[in-house]
């Protein structure tokens, strides 16, 4: 059969469990019963159980039969996958909520992500498939995650702490708004193969590729060259051009970010910060990145109060404080120096010494 | 075996927090363009560098996107990932499944690539990790057999995506699910078919809780609110007093401290409430979102690159959402137009807006400026009025 174009996604109304059919937009309320199991309930009185477990996100299919194998035992097969890469099975039968933990825990999958808990980490390809990163996306956050699962199946913080890994600036998981953000980066310009250049590259998209038009055409010798003050390492060059290799194994790394949030609840959206400009690459378990992301989560759950996000709590102990408590040293690179770096600056006489 | 080919990766495996370097074994186990990823994993591991490339434009019949183009660097080591495309599949809203349809997926996927998925990408899409460029079309022949698309890619419209709102949620003010799906269903053609200067990203959160981080990762941001008085239920607030501190825990952390507590009876004034969710959040059963309810519209939301990362601006504080939505999508259609006009290549709307100013956008899109879009007013007195405000010279 010749395929049809432009059908669009599945209608999720197909996909709805019975219960949510019964009861779309009549939730009147919800509790968190345990680490990882919500109970909705409508107006209607029928509820809603959701068990929620930890993936890896870089699953194979037979991993997706195994969701599958779940779901039709405990939840007439109706499942759905959250933003942050965790699965849910939903159920409206309370008896079988906990025969389902107990198969999900023997299978190895962690319970938990709600609440005042730290859930799954939103991440990037990495080295697994993409063509610009300065780290690799899944290993740092299996790592990671080992460390503080803890944080996963319980729900013991002040406040939930949301953590995204991006392994280049191009940021596909856009980590920039994260209470704390583990950012690839690159700290050196692409390496320009001029032998190469004249071969693989076509010159005018190389030079229409960099964002920064750090890249000049040399016609003569059908190459290109790079403006090294105007180069940002964003890699987007070597995309259209392979003679241009960015990455760089001394050089690339990670660096860390805190205390963004998007969600209203109290205090604005905003972005994260800088907190460590760079951190090597370490493969295959990253322990400076491990240790360091620990050490802030640390400080975080003993000094916040209670509903406070990271970033409102640097706020209101400041930021001076961020750096003593957590014993992080500030550098020039802390301090901004692209447009509007200025509205960062302080303009007060007000300080915290202590 | 007597040593292992991938020792760095095999350290992976261990711990507690679920492995996917177990789910390369198992699909390397039959497959492949599996077994040769993953050892060429294990090299960039040892090198700390990635070994792939992007290449040549590929695709399938019809479209321009929902294809991404990938290339080992090291196909003398890894024959069987020389080319090894990813196709993003445009998730159901809400990422709810039936397990029949998972399954159909991944008899496809088995089928025809790596049988490696990302579940989900950043963007939302199903993500089917790994397959040769003979496989693209009859690929998607069968998925779109199978009642699956493609998602977005490149220069168009990317796969809307939206929070979880009234299949589950009870503070979802608009329909995000419906509202998602009637967009993607309108703009098929524009997420298909790249003619934008670039990405153009539509997120849809119910509240503002935000839980898709709409106003950080969209180009036009839709949050749920409400206008009216917040409902709430007198007896329920009393019962949390038990499990809660309604002093400490709500009214002190009120952000416009719009509420009182004495004990007995919560009193809110609403005239003073930002509508941030807090109070809702942490008494759910006693507190509910007004009966007037609709979304806020805001746009340039983005990631860094070019001229650093954005949050969306408000340009409509509050706008009912109701199918067939006509609306909203004349609003997104004026947007784009000006847009598509006015933008560079690769500049996307927060750019071209911040470029032009945010009164240039305005009054091309038709919409009035309202003390919602600003946390203040302009400080510097470069202030710039439009031609026909002036009087003319009289000679
Ligand atoms: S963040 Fe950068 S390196 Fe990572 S997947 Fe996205 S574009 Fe690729
Ligand atoms: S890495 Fe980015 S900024 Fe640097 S030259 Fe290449 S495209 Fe331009
Ligand atoms: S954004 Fe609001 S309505 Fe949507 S799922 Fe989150 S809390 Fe619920
Ligand atoms: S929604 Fe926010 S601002 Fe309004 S009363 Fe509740 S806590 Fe206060």
């Amino acid at each position: 059969m010749a395929a049809r174009t432009d059908i669009g996604p599945p209608n999720y109304k197909t996909m709805l469990p019975p219960v949510i059919e019964r009861n779309y937009g009549d939730w009147l309320y919800h509790e968190i019963l345990k680490p990882g199991v919500l109970m909705h309930v409508s107006k209607s009185g029928e509820t809603l159980y959701s068990v929620r477990a930890g993936s890896p996100r870089l699953i194979s299919t037979d991993h997706i039969r195994e969701i599958c194998d779940i779901a039709e035992k405990y939840c007439d097969g109706y499942l759905r996958f959250t933003s942050r890469h965790n699965i849910e099975f939903l159920l409206d039968d309370k008896d079988r909520v906990e025969p389902l933990i107990a198969e999900l825990k023997d299978r190895g999958y962690p319970v938990g992500g709600t609440g005042h808990s730290i859930s799954n980490i939103v991440h990037t390809q990495g080295w697994v498939h993409c063509h610009t990163p300065a780290t690799d996306a899944s290993g740092p956050v299996k790592a990671l995650m080992d460390e503080i699962y803890d944080h996963f199946v319980e729900a013991k913080l002040p406040a939930h702490v949301r953590i995204a890994l991006a392994c280049c600036l191009n940021m596909c998981g856009a980590v920039h708004c994260s209470d704390i953000a583990i950012l690839g980066i690159h700290r050196t310009v692409p390496k320009t193969d001029n032998s190469r250049v004249p071969n693989v590259c076509e010159i005018p998209s190389t030079v229409a590729s960099c964002p920064t038009g750090a890249i000049r055409g040399d016609m003569k010798n059908k190459t290109v060259t790079v403006n090294e003050e105007k180069c940002m390492y964003c890699g987007n060059c070597y995309t259209v051009c392979p003679a241009m290799p960015i990455a760089d194994p001394d050089n690339d790394g990670i660096s860390i970010w805190v205390g963004g949030k998007v969600s209203n609840a109290r205090s604005a959206p905003m972005f994260s910060k800088l907190a460590i400009p760079f951190l090597p690459n370490n493969p295959p378990r990253w322990p400076e990145v491990v240790n360091a992301v620990k050490n802030i989560i640390e400080v975080y759950a003993s000094h916040a109060r209670k509903h406070e996000r990271v970033g409102e709590w640097i706020e209101r102990v400041g930021w001076e404080r961020f750096f003593s408590l957590t014993g992080i040293p500030f550098t020039d690179q802390h301090i901004d120096d692209f447009d509007l770096a200025t509205e960062t600056f302080r303009t007060s006489a007000q300080f915290k010494w202590r | 075996m007597a040593n292992s080919e991938t020792p760095l990766l095999d350290e992976l495996e261990k711990g507690k927090w679920p492995s996917f370097v177990k789910d390369l074994k198992q699909a390397a186990g039959k497959n492949p363009m599996a077994r040769d990823l993953i050892h060429q994993l294990e090299l960039s591991y040892k090198d700390r560098i990635g070994h792939w490339k992007h290449g040549g434009i590929v695709g399938v019949k019809g479209y321009g996107s929902g294809v991404i183009g990938r290339y080992s660097d090291r196909p003398d080591l890894f024959p069987n990932v020389q080319a090894f495309h990813t196709m993003r599949v445009n998730h159901p809203t809400g990422w709810f499944y039936k397990t029949d349809t998972l399954r159909k997926l991944c008899d496809i996927w088995d089928k025809h690539g790596s049988g490696l998925t990302n579940m989900h990408g950043s963007t939302g899409d199903a993500i089917l990790l790994g397959t040769t460029t003979d496989h693209l079309q009859s690929c998607y022949d069968d998925l779109s057999n199978a009642g699956f698309d493609l998602g977005g890619s490149g220069s168009a419209l990317r796969t809307p995506s939206a929070c979880v709102g009234p299949a589950r949620c009870e503070w979802a003010c608009i329909d995000s699910l419906d509202l998602c799906y009637n967009l993607t269903m309108t703009y098929q053609d524009q997420m298909h078919r790249p003619m934008f200067p670039y990405k153009f990203k539509i997120k849809i959160s119910a509240c503002a809780n935000d839980c898709v981080a709409a106003i950080a990762r969209s180009d036009l941001s839709v949050i749920g609110t409400w206008k009216d008085d917040i409902q709430v239920d007198q007896k329920e607030v009393l019962a949390y007093a038990s499990s809660i501190n309604i002093q400490k825990e709500v009214c002190d952390l009120c952000p416009t401290r719009c509420m009182e507590w004495n004990g007995k009876e919560l009193k809110i004034y609403d005239e003073d409430c930002t509508r941030c969710m807090h109070c809702i959040n942490l008494m759910p059963k006693a507190l509910r979102p007004g009966k007037e309810r609709g979304a806020s519209i805001l746009v340039g939301g983005k990631a860094p690159i070019v001229r650093g990362a954005l949050l969306s601006w408000v340009i409509v504080p509050f706008i009912k959402l109701e199918p067939p939505y006509d609306e909203l999508k004349n609003l997104i259609e004026r947007i784009q137009d000006w847009w598509d006009e006015n933008a560079k290549s690769r500049e996307r709307l927060g750019e071209l807006i911040q470029r032009l100013g945010m009164r240039v956008f305005l009054k091309a899109v038709d919409l009035p400026a309202v003390p919602q879009m600003v946390k203040a007013p302009r400080t510097n007195p470069y202030v710039f009025f439009w031609p026909e405000d002036l009087k003319k010279e009289v000679k």
